[in-house]
C-alpha cells in the first residue's frame, strides 16, 4: 500500500473516513444525526469535490454543474422505471449518462475560456432547465417531478420474477435504501469519490491540470495541447455530479428540474469557496456546513429563538428575537449571504485556509513544531 | 403578415430595453473598475423597491374608526383617509396616480448614493483581486440585498399600477399611415422604450461630450497614465459606479408597472443580462446596448406561434442557444476586444 500512495495521503484518506462512517455519533450533539440530512451531506460532498476538480485544479469556473446533477438524477430514476430498482444498475447508467453529456458540452464550452466559459456553461445549464420544464415533458415529467409508479415496466426485476409489493423503493440486492442504510451506502461513494480525487490531484494528469490553472499559455508554448487535459476533468467532474444527483434519487426516488436551476449551480460553487478552493477536504466540509446551517437554521422560529435568548432580562431578550429572527427560518439565505461576503473578503482560501493560520499561529507560539489535524472539520 | 412581425418587434423592444439598460451599466462598471459585478440585478430591484416604497408612502392612510356608522357585516365602518390627498388636495391625487415617473426623482440620489457607499465600501478593496473573487463576493451581496428586500417587503410581488392616463395603448400603425387598430402597443411600454433611448443616450452623450467623459474615457483605456497626469481617476470611477447604479435603478423604476417587483427580480435579469453583456462582448458599451435589443427581439418572435409550431420550445432557450452560437462562432462577443477577461 504503502508504494501506491504516499503515507500522508493514506492517513488523510484514512482519517476522512472514520470522520465520514462516525458521522451519525458525533453529529447527534449537533442535532444533525438523522439519516436524512447525513445522507445530503454525503452528495453534496461527492459534488463538492467533483466541482473541486474542475475549478480547483483547472481554474475553469462553470457556472452550470446542476444539469449534471440533474441528468444524473434522471437517468438514475429512469433506471429505475425501466430496469431495476437496484440502486447499482442506476448509478452506473446515471454517470455514464452524465459523463456523454459532460463531453459533449465540455468539448463545446472549452473553446473558450475566462468569463466567457461560465456564461456558455450557465448557458447549456439554463437551456437544460427551461427544456426540462417545457418541451421535454415526456421525458422529465415536467413540474411534477419524475416519479417512481407501480405500473413501471422494470423489465429485468419482471424478468427475474421478483414481484414488488408495495411502493417501489430503490434497494441494493433486495435490502432497501431507506435511513442509515441510505447513509453508509451513500458514505461509501463519498470516501470512494474522496479517494480517486485525491488520486487524480497527486497523478501526473493532476500536475498538468494544475499547470493549466496557473499558466495555460505557458502550458501550449511548451508544445502541449492543453484541451484534452481539460476536457477529462470537465467530464470527470461531470460523472462525480452525475452520481451525487444519482445518489440523491437513490435516497429520494423523485427527480425535478428545479435541480438543474442557476441557483442550484451557484450553491456548489458556493460551498467549494467557503470550504477552501483546491484543497481536498475543503469543499466537503463547505457542503456539510451548508447543508448543516440551510437545515438547522431554517427550521428555527420565533419560539425557540424566544427560549434561547430568556436567559437576558424582559424587553432586551423580545428585541433580540425579533433581529434573530431576520436571519433564520426564511431568512438564512441572509446569514449564508453574509457569511459569504465575510469569507470572501477576509479568508479568500476559505476555511482551509483559516485552520492553516490558526494551525500556523499555534506552532509560532509554541516552538515544538506539532502539526495541528488537518482534517479537523472547523466547527 | 407583416404587421404580425412588425408587432412582435414592438414587442421585443421593451423587454430588450430593459435587458440593454442593465448590460449598459454592467459594461460601464467594467469598463471602468474592471470588475465583474453580479449585484448590479440587486442595484436593479433596489430601483424597483424605490418605486414601491414612494408608492407606500404617498398611500399613507389615516385609519379612523366610525362608531356612527356600520358597514354591511354590522362591524364599526373604519374610514380611510389619504394623507396626501388630505395635505395636498388634488395635487395630492396627482402625485399618487403619478407615482412611478415621480419615484425616478427620488431613486437617482438613493441609487447614485448606494453605489458610491457599494464602491468605497467593498468593491474598491477587490480591485486587485481575480475575476472569480469579484463574482463572488458581488454575488453574496446581491444574495444580502435580496433578503434584505425580502425581509422587509414580503416574498410577494407588489403590483405598481402605471398612470392612469398613461394605460391603454398607442395605435402605432395608424400612426405611420397603415390601417388603424391593427398595430396597437401599450403605451407605457412604448414609454419604457423611448425612456431607455433617452437614457442610453444621455449616458453615450455624458461620455463623449463632457469633458468628464472625456477623462473617464482615458481611463479605460490606459488608467495608469491618465492617473500619472495628476487626474483623480479612482474618484472618477467611483462616480461612474454610482451612476451605472443610477441607470440599472431607474430601469427598475420604469419596469415595476410591467413586471410586479419581488425580490428575485434583479437575480432573473442578471442571468440575462450576463448572457447580454457577454453577447455583446466584454467592456463594449454599443455592443451591450446591441445585444441587448437584439436578445430582445428575438425572444419576442421566438415566442410566436408560428415559430414555436415549427421548433417546440424555442422561446425558452432562444436566448441562450444564440448566446452559445455567438460564443462559439465570435469568441469575444459581437462587438468585444482582444484579450478582455479572457484568463
Amino acid at each position: 500500500m504503502s508504494n501506491l500512495m504516499p503515507r500522508n495521503d493514506l492517513l488523510l484518506l484514512l482519517g476522512f473516513a472514520i470522520v465520514v462512517l462516525a458521522m451519525p455519533i458525533w453529529l447527534a450533539p449537533f442535532g444533525a444525526g438523522y439519516p436524512d440530512l447525513l445522507q445530503r451531506f454525503m452528495i453534496f460532498g461527492i459534488f463538492a469535490v467533483g466541482f473541486n476538480i474542475l475549478f480547483g485544479l483547472t481554474g475553469y469556473l462553470s457556472f452550470g454543474h446542476a444539469a449534471f446533477f440533474g441528468v444524473g438524477s434522471y437517468a438514475a430514476v429512469w433506471s429505475f422505471k425501466l430496469l431495476t430498482l437496484d440502486a447499482i444498475p442506476a448509478i452506473i447508467f446515471a454517470v455514464a449518462i452524465s459523463g456523454l453529456f459532460a463531453l459533449v458540452i465540455g468539448f463545446l464550452c472549452l473553446r473558450r475560456s475566462g468569463i466567457y466559459f461560465s456564461i456558455l456553461t450557465l448557458a447549456f445549464a439554463q437551456m437544460s432547465y427551461n427544456l426540462a420544464y417545457s418541451v421535454l415533458t415526456p421525458i422529465t415529467n415536467g413540474e411534477t417531478g419524475l416519479q417512481l409508479t407501480l405500473s413501471d415496466p422494470r423489465i429485468v426485476d419482471v424478468a427475474l420474477g421478483k414481484t414488488l409489493v408495495g411502493q417501489p423503493v430503490p434497494n441494493i440486492l433486495g435490502q432497501p435504501l431507506s435511513g442509515y442504510a441510505g447513509f453508509y451506502f451513500c458514505a461509501g461513494f463519498l470516501i470512494l469519490a474522496f479517494f480517486l480525487a485525491q488520486r487524480v490531484a497527486g497523478s501526473p494528469f493532476g500536475m498538468m491540470l494544475k499547470a493549466i490553472k496557473s499558466n495555460q499559455t505557458r502550458m501550449q508554448f511548451t508544445g502541449f495541447n492543453t484541451r484534452p487535459y481539460a476536457l477529462s476533468a470537465f467530464v470527470i467532474s461531470g460523472m462525480y455530479a452525475g452520481l451525487a444527483g444519482a445518489l440523491l434519487a437513490v435516497t429520494d426516488p423523485l427527480a425535478g428540474a428545479e435541480r438543474m436551476q442557476w441557483t442550484a449551480s451557484g450553491e456548489v460553487v458556493l460551498m467549494t469557496i467557503l470550504g477552501g478552493v483546491g484543497t481536498l477536504v475543503g469543499p466537503v466540509i463547505g457542503a456539510w456546513i451548508i447543508k448543516y446551517f440551510e437545515n438547522i437554521l431554517s427550521a428555527l422560529n420565533d419560539n425557540i429563538l424566544a427560549r434561547f435568548w430568556s436567559f437576558l432580562p424582559e424587553g432586551m431578550d423580545s428585541v433580540l428575537v425579533k433581529i434573530t429572527s431576520k436571519f433564520v427560518g426564511d431568512g438564512w439565505h441572509l446569514t449564508l449571504g453574509l457569511a459569504f461576503v465575510i469569507v470572501v473578503i477576509f479568508l479568500p482560501g476559505g476555511i482551509m485556509e483559516g485552520v492553516r493560520r490558526i494551525a500556523a499561529a499555534f506552532r509560532r507560539s509554541d516552538n515544538s513544531a506539532k502539526p495541528s489535524a488537518r482534517t479537523q472539520p472547523a466547527e | 403578415m407583416f404587421e404580425v412581425i412588425f408587432l412582435q418587434f414592438l414587442n421585443g423592444l421593451d423587454k430588450g430595453a430593459a435587458y440593454a439598460l442593465i448590460a449598459l451599466g454592467l459594461t460601464l462598471v467594467f469598463g471602468t473598475l474592471g470588475v465583474v459585478n453580479f449585484a448590479h440585478g440587486a442595484l436593479f430591484m433596489l430601483g424597483a423597491f424605490c418605486a414601491v416604497s414612494v408608492r407606500m408612502f404617498l398611500t399613507m392612510e389615516t385609519v379612523t374608526v366610525d362608531p356612527e356608522k356600520l358597514s354591511p357585516w354590522g362591524t364599526p365602518l373604519e374610514v380611510r383617509e389619504p394623507l396626501v390627498q388630505a395635505w395636498l388636495g388634488d395635487f395630492g391625487a396627482v402625485l399618487v396616480n403619478y407615482s412611478v415617473p415621480i419615484s425616478i426623482l427620488i431613486t437617482i440620489p438613493v441609487m447614485l448614493l448606494v453605489g458610491i457607499a457599494l464602491e468605497r465600501g467593498i468593491i474598491k478593496h477587490f480591485y486587485k483581486r481575480t475575476h472569480a473573487e469579484q463574482i463572488l463576493v458581488t454575488f453574496g451581496l446581491a444574495i444580502v440585498a435580496q433578503e434584505v428586500i425580502k425581509s422587509v417587503f414580503g416574498p410577494n410581488p407588489i403590483p405598481q399600477p402605471m398612470p392612469t392616463d398613461l394605460r391603454g395603448a398607442a395605435d402605432i400603425g395608424s400612426w405611420l399611415g397603415m390601417q388603424a387598430n391593427v398595430i396597437t402597443y401599450p403605451l407605457w411600454r412604448l414609454i419604457y422604450f423611448i425612456f431607455a433611448g433617452v437614457v442610453i443616450g444621455g449616458v453615450f452623450a455624458f461620455l463623449q461630450f463632457t469633458t468628464f467623459g472625456m477623462v473617464v474615457r482615458a481611463g479605460m483605456a490606459d488608467r495608469e497614465t491618465v492617473g500619472l497626469l495628476g487626474i483623480n481617476i479612482d474618484r472618477r470611477f467611483t462616480i461612474m459606479f454610482g451612476l451605472a447604479a443610477v441607470v440599472a435603478g431607474m430601469a427598475g423604476v420604469m419596469y415595476t408597472p410591467l413586471l410586479p417587483p419581488n425580490y428575485h427580480i434583479g437575480m432573473d435579469f442578471l442571468v440575462l443580462s450576463f448572457v447580454v453583456v457577454v453577447v455583446g462582448g466584454m467592456g463594449s458599451l454599443p455592443g451591450a446596448v446591441a445585444a441587448g435589443f437584439l436578445l430582445g427581439i428575438l425572444q419576442s418572435f421566438a415566442s410566436m406561434t408560428q415559430v414555436k409550431a415549427i421548433i417546440p420550445g424555442i422561446d425558452q432557450i432562444i436566448i441562450y442557444l444564440v448566446a452559445v452560437v455567438i460564443l462559439l462562432v465570435r469568441p469575444r462577443g459581437l462587438m468585444g476586444r482582444r484579450g478582455v477577461m479572457e484568463a
